[in-house]
């Protein structure tokens, strides 16, 4: 900068002053509307669903304010007790066994066998689809009219019977075996990535020492990929609480509500039934959920970056 | 210029020349729902007759068979101070719209029309906020129709079931002889369409419109609507296992099929079948839904008139109002969606058996008190309680114990949270 202050020449000096103040500003202007977009898309809506929900809104919005009287409701409400019971089902089954499967998966391929990148992109490919095709496609197989029941009853089998899907009790698995589906190949490549990162000079140094294979990952690499297992929890943990399509394709939240799920409810009161103030409530809810998980997370993560 | 200038004169004389009605021509926006088979050639009818008129139709439709997708979109451009001239809203939600203050009177067009005299007195109730027409009906849809295979029933030796007992013994001989006696779409709107159907046999209408459309606590939860409930639970128990989420015309197809024999559905239900080339009475059988014989729930759909600034457009959207509620249009329109008009001086003769008979029931019914609204479709109660109410019937159907005395517990909390 001194540098070419000094410079005699006027005309630079103007040209320079400019590109300095563009140096300056360019940054911010560049990201000055993400910044705008994100505020009020994001937190300003937010805050305006956090409003509404202390109001008596029906199908519009207004601004009679009834305190918590929605939180009450909302608390005493059958459908949404069901649907918060369904999602620590779905969301405990659905990260768990994500993360077993992609793990497994991970750990498998890693074992530098023959055509892993073309078996990596098949595991990898459901992740490519939309929900609701993951969700129409689980519909039809499962379906005990027209799927996998069918099939087998047609081959002979005729004492063969799956009727999760219409069955009250069992329906909330199936939406489980869809995601599962879905989301496991994701996290099998996550945890990939990450036992490629891990060094292979610690590894080499337990098989010195006379550890077997499984002791190896078990003691050794898993735990070094820790940082992976986070991330994961994090994505999927947050696919569950706001998982909405796969439902609304595979059962609509059927059979009766037995599958609903906290957002098909905010959708359903928000949307369709004229129950903003009710919607907003549930919608708040489910945002406090989703802190109650990050924010332990982010904590950990930043305190772990000022001991670096 | 010259040039110009005659066409400028032509175009002159010509305007002076037109109809008197072209004169205050206006535009209409309509939002509405329908955009497939017969209901788009009905709402293209109305869109003639406007154009006819010598004003500038805009469509504004939004697909979506429920209109969800209308509603969310309508509510944007109502808040944000544009709405069109007319929606398709329905039922109670007519009054929840007014109520914001959001609906223009259309009492001059009723006062000439002789609305008053036209549309049954039930029905334009729900048209009125605070007794002034806000809203003009289009059609009448009759929900408390039973349809069947004629020759599943004759393979079993059955006639069509008039009473509840008659149709538990129909169904038991079909089951029998491996029918599917009752075929039925395990969808919310479904069980509360067949569960209308039973507690109007089982309350009559007197005891159903305290239930349901004055929501009378003490009827809603009493011994009475235990005995609902359990009919309820004995009807549904002749559905297969597999009705979860089938929609209501795949249940339609397996009647026409002959794997079903019956099924309890409004009268749209008819487009399935003569979409399959079949002919009413011969090929399929229209009856009242069993133990409702001369009663009548009915489902209307309707047009909401917004306030409009314009002056023209005003003009425009009262001669929309005055030309829906004509009987040339509610022959041409009824007869594409399959419903009936909502005038009871209407010439029936080009109409179906099917509508015909409905139409017969829908004038007695008016007279003796058996025309109610159905709470299934929105025409009974608000969006909101009409959830809470689908939420107790499709939790009853799908629990494993369908205990009528917790159900009926929980019905009476249910809408009593939501008053």
């Amino acid at each position: 900068m001194e540098h070419i202050q000094r410079h005699p020449a006027r005309v630079a000096r103007a040209s320079s002053r400019l590109l300095d103040g563009l140096q300056r500003w360019l940054p911010k202007l560049v990201v000055a509307p993400t910044f705008v977009l994100v505020g009020i898309g994001i937190y300003g809506y937010m805050l305006w669903t956090g409003v509404l929900s202390f109001t008596s809104s029906s199908f519009l919005p207004v601004y009679d304010f009834v305190g918590f009287d929605q939180y009450a409701k909302l608390m005493s409400n059958d459908r949404w007790l069901t649907a918060s019971v369904n999602l620590g089902i779905f969301g405990g089954l659905f990260i768990l066994s994500c993360l077993l499967i992609g793990v497994v998966l991970a750990i498998f391929l890693d074992q530098k066998i023959r055509q892993e990148g073309a078996i990596r992109t098949i595991y990898l490919y459901p992740m490519a689809l939309s929900m609701i095709v993951t969700g129409t496609v689980w519909k039809w197989i499962l379906n005990p009219s027209l799927g996998l029941e069918k099939l087998m009853h047609d081959w002979g089998w005729t004492s063969f019977s799956f009727d999760w899907l219409v069955n009250s009790d069992m329906a909330i698995y199936t939406i489980v075996m869809a995601a599962v589906w879905q989301a496991s190949g994701f996290v099998m490549a996550l945890f990939l990535a990450g036992l490629r990162g891990v060094d292979s000079s610690i590894i080499r140094a337990a098989r010195v020492d006379g550890a077997s294979l499984p002791l190896i990952y078990w003691k050794i690499i898993l735990p070094s990929l820790r940082p992976v297992f986070f991330s994961a929890v994090m994505v999927l943990a947050h696919i569950a609480i706001k998982s909405f399509d796969l439902v609304m394709a595979m059962t609509a939240g059927g059979p009766g509500y037995s599958t609903d799920l906290p957002a098909v409810f905010m959708y359903a009161h928000t949307f369709t039934r004229g129950q903003m103030g009710l919607g907003s409530a549930s919608a708040m809810l489910m945002l406090g959920a989703i802190l109650a998980l990050i924010v332990p997370y982010l904590y950990s993560e930043l305190r772990e970056k000022r001991h670096d | 210029m010259n040039v110009f200038k005659k066409t400028l004169t032509a175009a002159a004389v010509t305007a002076a020349l037109l109809p008197v009605q072209a004169v205050q021509a206006g535009e209409v926006e309509v939002l509405h729902w329908w955009t497939a088979g017969g209901e788009a050639r009905a709402a293209a009818a109305l869109k003639e007759m406007m154009e006819e008129q010598g004003h500038t139709w805009k469509d504004f439709a939004v697909a979506g068979g429920g209109g969800e997708a209308a509603m969310t979109v309508l509510k944007t451009r109502a808040v944000s101070g544009n709405p069109p001239a007319a929606a398709q809203i329905k039922g109670l939600d007519i009054r929840e719209w007014a109520k914001l203050g959001f609906l223009t009177s259309l009492d001059d067009v009723a006062e000439a029309n002789n609305w008053n005299q036209l549309v049954p007195p039930v029905i334009a109730d729900v048209m009125k906020y605070e007794g002034e027409y806000v809203a003009v009906p289009v059609n009448v849809h009759r929900v408390n129709w039973l349809w069947a295979n004629p020759d599943v029933l004759e393979d079993a030796g059955l006639s069509v079931p008039k009473t509840l007992d008659e149709f538990y013994q129909a169904a038991e001989k079909l089951e029998a002889a491996g029918v599917i006696p009752l075929a039925h779409g395990g969808q919310p709107w479904q069980d509360a369409t067949v569960f209308e159907a039973v507690a109007l046999a089982v309350m009559g209408p007197e005891e159903y419109a305290k239930a349901f459309v004055k929501h009378d606590m003490e009827v809603i939860n009493s011994a009475l609507m235990e005995e609902v409930f359990t009919e309820f639970a004995k009807v549904m128990s002749y559905v297969d296992d597999n009705a979860a989420g089938r929609d209501w015309n795949t249940a339609t197809g397996m009647v026409i099929r002959g794997e079903a024999a019956m099924q309890i559905m409004g009268d749209w239900a008819k487009g399935e079948f003569t979409a399959a080339g079949l002919t009413p009475g011969e090929d399929y059988i229209c009856a009242p839904a069993p133990g409702t014989t001369g009663e009548f729930t009915f489902n209307v759909d309707s047009f909401a008139m917004f306030s409009l600034s314009d002056e023209e457009n005003s003009e425009a959207q009262k001669d929309l109002a005055r030309t829906i509620l004509e009987p040339e249009f509610q022959t041409v329109f009824n007869k594409a969606k399959g419903s009936i008009p909502v005038r009871t001086d209407m010439d029936m003769s080009g109409f179906d058996a099917c509508a015909q008979a409905s139409m017969d029931t829908f004038k007695s019914s008016a007279d003796d008190g058996g025309l109610v609204p159905s709470f299934a479709h929105g025409l009974a109660t608000t969006s909101y309680v009409q959830g809470q109410i689908f939420d107790v019937v499709t939790n009853f159907v799908n629990s494993d114990d369908k205990d009528p005395v917790r159900a009926t517990d929980q019905l009476a909390a249910a809408i009593q949270a939501a008053l």
